[in-house]
């Protein structure tokens, strides 16, 4: 049984149940049959308007508003005070490493899921998106379980002299942990779709294969990779949980920004902790227009 | 590694460095993931079952592990219902400034958790700007289990709209039309035609949100009361057993944590997988 | 934004490389003394160079003494320890980082300044306490924090645990149940002292905060005279705060000069008067009479007459499986 789906604007109009008869003049596109009545939408928009503000944006004014309760110069004095600008520094060499690393190794990671056919894919991508479902105090306990004193490295490092626990160094592991799976995850679905022609074609025409990437593929992928790295830098700066279990908390050394915050709030400094973390909210702002400009080019280069 | 990646079968490709790159791929994987898991799960061997069991059933951490993933599970399936309306509000209808609420959407996503923690404890407190509007009512947030909610819900709701955003967006109308031409009330037409399309989306939605709800902790820690027994979530109740060196109950509790997030993550790549075959379909 | 990226990360190792110049070092000390520590090392590092003309900086990390103690057991690398009881530096010593004779290479057993154990309650005191008696009923919430990580908390158990034996017919049987009446008044056991003073200044769980004097009118000056009062129990143990130079990590590092002068500079005259103006009770006698009239005249005990000594306080009472195991399943 077939019928005509190509019905004239006029007589779907007909055919609708008087009831739900748009608002709107029946000359109108064909449209209107998917419209909601007009209560409907004024209920629905409202809730989720209301929703939206009560439980994202004022959260975020409050953030701001609180920084500046004092002032301005205060502000500043909170932002330049020394643990502050030494948690700001740190947290900005963590990221960057993280950053670093994802980079390097979620592209290859991607790479290797996507240019070939190989049994056991399905089992590699979800160990890529293992990191997601973790909470991130399990990855610190995991760094301090490995690294401590009483961790499995933990004799040979304290032989050696090296310290992880307790310093940058296993701050920034414990941020390269969390941050894992973002690149890579850009990545796949980008790659997976543009598919392997380009390359097989470059390699056909006798390029090798680390010319073909950063030749061929690199700039198909370039989008997705700067998504990736807006996203990793965004978790890898605002990482709390996973940090705050291996740091020593010793200010001005292995304090981030959101260690930093936890101390200034829990000493009763609320304008300092919450100027420290409108920079952070500032820099959640920024990744966002990003993100929505880079979004864009990105379905630009899926086509 | 050899061994292994001649174990993985593969039709033989153009493209070269396929060893290489796997190679590298799993030995970063292994380090990052496998190697730290595996630690885990070693430490947890060492206890004997019975002191494990011990552990893991004991008050506190019933309670714990009963706060998280509860106040998740309630938080995410609040995200479902207002997240839906969300993405049904931004997708379907036009309004000024609708880009504005799109893109705010992603605010929880990209905002630290401890900046939302203390945004939110400060909101909610009994002289914050929400707060002391429900404090005459006799409704306290801050510091109660109905603040770890609120914490909760604020950074799940991403997650179900941005999954069913996609699948909303692409829904033809062509069938909206066919099933009203054919006589469908519009009640029955969301009912039978387009609710069905988002259901695998909405329920990956909601299990990402719950996923992530359990195991947060930045945005949760300031805002709970912290109480054992009462407002004390499991990742708070970790770093306590951390703090006091008490490294076999902290292990035995990630270690049920994860088991648990594992088989969400399972159950979301099954959903994932079920959308897409239904997606193929069409 | 690569390029700031870039930017950013050349000029944080420019700066982290600008104040390689300094000789920085690490204090490990216990929860409540943010403030103190703040005011001293100011004021150290604004006055002392070390014998090739750098200047000190300091700095320091908080938490429960018992916690803190394991951490630098554990490698947290500090030049000083300034902990909340002569116990957790022993705990130290006995693992070689610092000499056995610690105790003796300072002034006054290497306690700059004493403290003692008082309650803090709601203005007005809402539940009429008065002594460590009113702890104990029922109904009453009690805040104080976990001797299992936190010195300010051994304080308190043994001064609750003191004033029972002090009473008529006082016996170590009737100090266990009386303490045992208060630890089940307790919501919530946070891990240092001054987590348990948020908890009750803050998140307004309990009725009475039990802590160190100092940590009480810090409150006090915090959040002024109207939200709290102090009660001074009837009887309290003097409380001896050790610091000591960990001697394993200041000779690596060559910091050993720069770590004693730092202690040397809470017994001066100046250090001392920091001290009293953050509410710890001075050593010097000038300094204390001058500050008298702050501290609440109390009747103190000490740990070596009621208990024998900290060594065997923590054998009996807080190690694994101790007295304190027996009270309260945590």
């Amino acid at each position: 049984m077939s019928f005509n789906p190509v019905i004239q604007p006029q007589e779907a109009a007909d055919l609708l149940p008087a009831g739900l008869a748009p608002a709107l003049p029946a000359r109108q596109s064909r449209r209107d049959v998917r419209a909601d009545p007009l209560w409907l939408r004024w209920v629905l928009t409202g809730i989720a308007l209301s929703f939206l503000t009560v439980f994202i944006v004022v959260p975020l004014v409050n953030v701001f508003s609180q920084a500046f309760v004092k002032g301005f110069t205060a502000y500043v004095g909170a932002i330049r005070h020394p643990d502050a600008l030494a948690a700001i520094r740190l947290t900005i060499i963590a990221a960057f490493v993280a950053v670093l690393l994802n980079v390097v190794f979620g592209t290859i990671t991607a790479w290797a899921i996507t240019k070939y056919k190989f049994r056991g894919k399905s089992i590699l991508i979800s160990l890529v998106d293992l990191p997601f479902s973790v909470s991130p105090v399990i990855s610190g306990l995991v760094c301090v379980l490995l690294f401590g004193a009483h961790g499995c490295f933990g004799p040979w490092l304290q032989e050696n002299d090296v310290k992880i626990v307790f310093a940058v160094p296993g701050i920034i592991l414990a941020t390269v942990f969390v941050t894992f799976p973002f690149v890579a995850r850009e990545l796949i679905p980008l790659m997976r779709e543009q598919g392997t022609q380009d390359e097989e074609a470059a390699i056909s025409l006798g390029a090798s294969g680390l010319r073909t990437f950063f030749r061929v593929t690199l700039p198909n992928i370039k989008w997705a990779l700067l998504y990736g790295v807006l996203l990793t830098n965004a978790r890898a700066m605002g990482e709390f949980g996973a940090v705050s279990v291996v740091s020593g908390h010793i200010r001005g050394e292995t304090n981030t920004m959101p260690l930093h915050i936890e101390i200034l709030y829990n000493e009763y400094q609320f304008m300092a902790a919450f100027a420290v973390a409108s920079l952070l909210a500032l820099l959640a702002l920024v990744t966002l227009v990003a993100k929505a400009v880079l979004e864009k080019r990105i379905a630009r280069a899926a086509r | 590694m050899a061994g292994g990646i001649a174990v993985l079968r593969r039709q033989p490709s153009v493209i070269p460095g396929f060893g290489i790159t796997l190679g590298v791929s799993l030995t970063w994987l292994s380090l990052i993931i496998l190697i730290p898991l595996a630690a885990l799960f070693l430490k947890t061997t060492e206890l004997s079952f019975e002191r494990f069991i011990m552990i893991v059933t004991s008050a506190r951490t019933l309670h714990a592990l009963e706060l998280s993933f509860g106040l998740a599970l309630a938080a995410a399936a609040t995200n479902l219902v207002f997240g839906l309306i969300v993405v049904w509000v931004l997708v379907r209808y036009d309004f000024p400034g609708r880009r504005v609420f799109d893109a705010v959407i992603d605010i929880p996503f990209a905002l630290p958790t401890a900046v939302a923690g203390i945004a939110l404890t400060n909101l909610y407190a009994e002289n914050g700007w929400i707060g002391g509007l429900l404090a005459p009512l006799g409704i306290k947030v801050s510091f109660t289990q109905l603040g770890i909610f609120v914490a909760l819900v604020f950074i799940g709701l991403p997650f179900v709209v941005r999954t069913v955003q996609p699948v909303l967006q692409d829904f033809e109308g062509d069938l909206e039309e066919v099933a009203a031409t054919l006589g469908a009330s519009r009640w029955m037409t969301i009912r039978r035609v387009i609710f069905p399309t988002l259901v695998p989306a909405l329920l990956t939605g909601f299990a990402l949100a719950f996923a992530r709800a359990v195991g947060e902790y930045g945005s949760v820690i300031f805002i709970a009361g912290n109480l054992p027994n009462v407002s004390e979530i499991a990742p708070l109740l970790i770093i306590i057993r951390l703090e006091e060196f008490r490294y076999a109950d902290a292990t035995a509790i990630a270690a049920v944590m994860l088991v648990a997030s594992f088989i969400l993550l399972l159950i979301v790549n099954l959903l994932q997988r079920w959308s897409e075959r239904r997606a193929g379909k069409r | 934004m690569k390029r700031i990226l870039y930017g950013l990360v050349l000029s944080a190792v420019f700066g982290a490389c600008a104040h390689a110049a300094d000789v920085a070092l690490l204090n490990v000390s216990y929860d409540p003394t943010r403030e103190l520590h703040a005011a001293l090392s100011k004021a150290f590092s604004s006055q002392y160079k070390t014998p090739d003309g750098k200047s000190v900086e300091i700095k320091s990390s908080h938490g429960g003494s018992g916690k803190q103690a394991r951490s630098v057991i554990d490698g947290l690398a500090a030049d000083i320890v300034t902990l909340a009881l002569a116990y957790d530096v022993d705990a130290i010593a006995d693992r070689g980082l610092l000499s056995q004779d610690w105790q003796k290479r300072l002034p006054e057993n290497s306690a700059p300044y004493t403290s003692t154990i008082v309650f803090l309650v709601r203005k007005g005191n809402p539940k009429g306490i008065k002594d460590w008696a009113d702890l104990a009923k029922p109904g009453v919430k009690v805040i104080t924090p976990n001797p299992k990580t936190s010195g300010g908390a051994r304080w308190n158990y043994l001064a609750a645990w003191g004033y029972a034996l002090k009473q008529p017919g006082g016996t170590p049987d009737k100090a266990k149940a009386f303490v045992k009446s208060i630890y089940a008044n307790v919501p919530v056991l946070d891990t240092g002292a001054r987590g348990s003073t948020v908890t009750f200044v803050e998140r307004n769980v309990g009725d009475v905060l039990i802590t160190w004097e100092n940590e009480a009118f810090l409150s006090i000056k915090e959040f002024g005279r109207d939200k709290f009062d102090i009660v001074v129990p009837s009887v309290s143990i003097l409380a001896e705060p050790s610091v000591a130079v960990v001697d394993k990590v200041v000779d690596k590092k060559g910091t050993r000069a720069a770590a004693t002068a730092y202690l040397n500079f809470i017994y001066s005259k100046q250090g001392q008067e920091i001290s009293a103006e953050n509410f710890y009770r001075p050593r010097d006698p000038e300094v204390a009479r001058k500050y008298e009239a702050q501290f609440p005249k109390v009747s103190l005990f000490t740990i070596d007459e009621v208990f024998g000594g900290w060594r065997k306080t923590q054998e009996t009472h807080f190690a694994d499986g101790g007295v304190f195991d027996s009270i309260y399943q945590n």
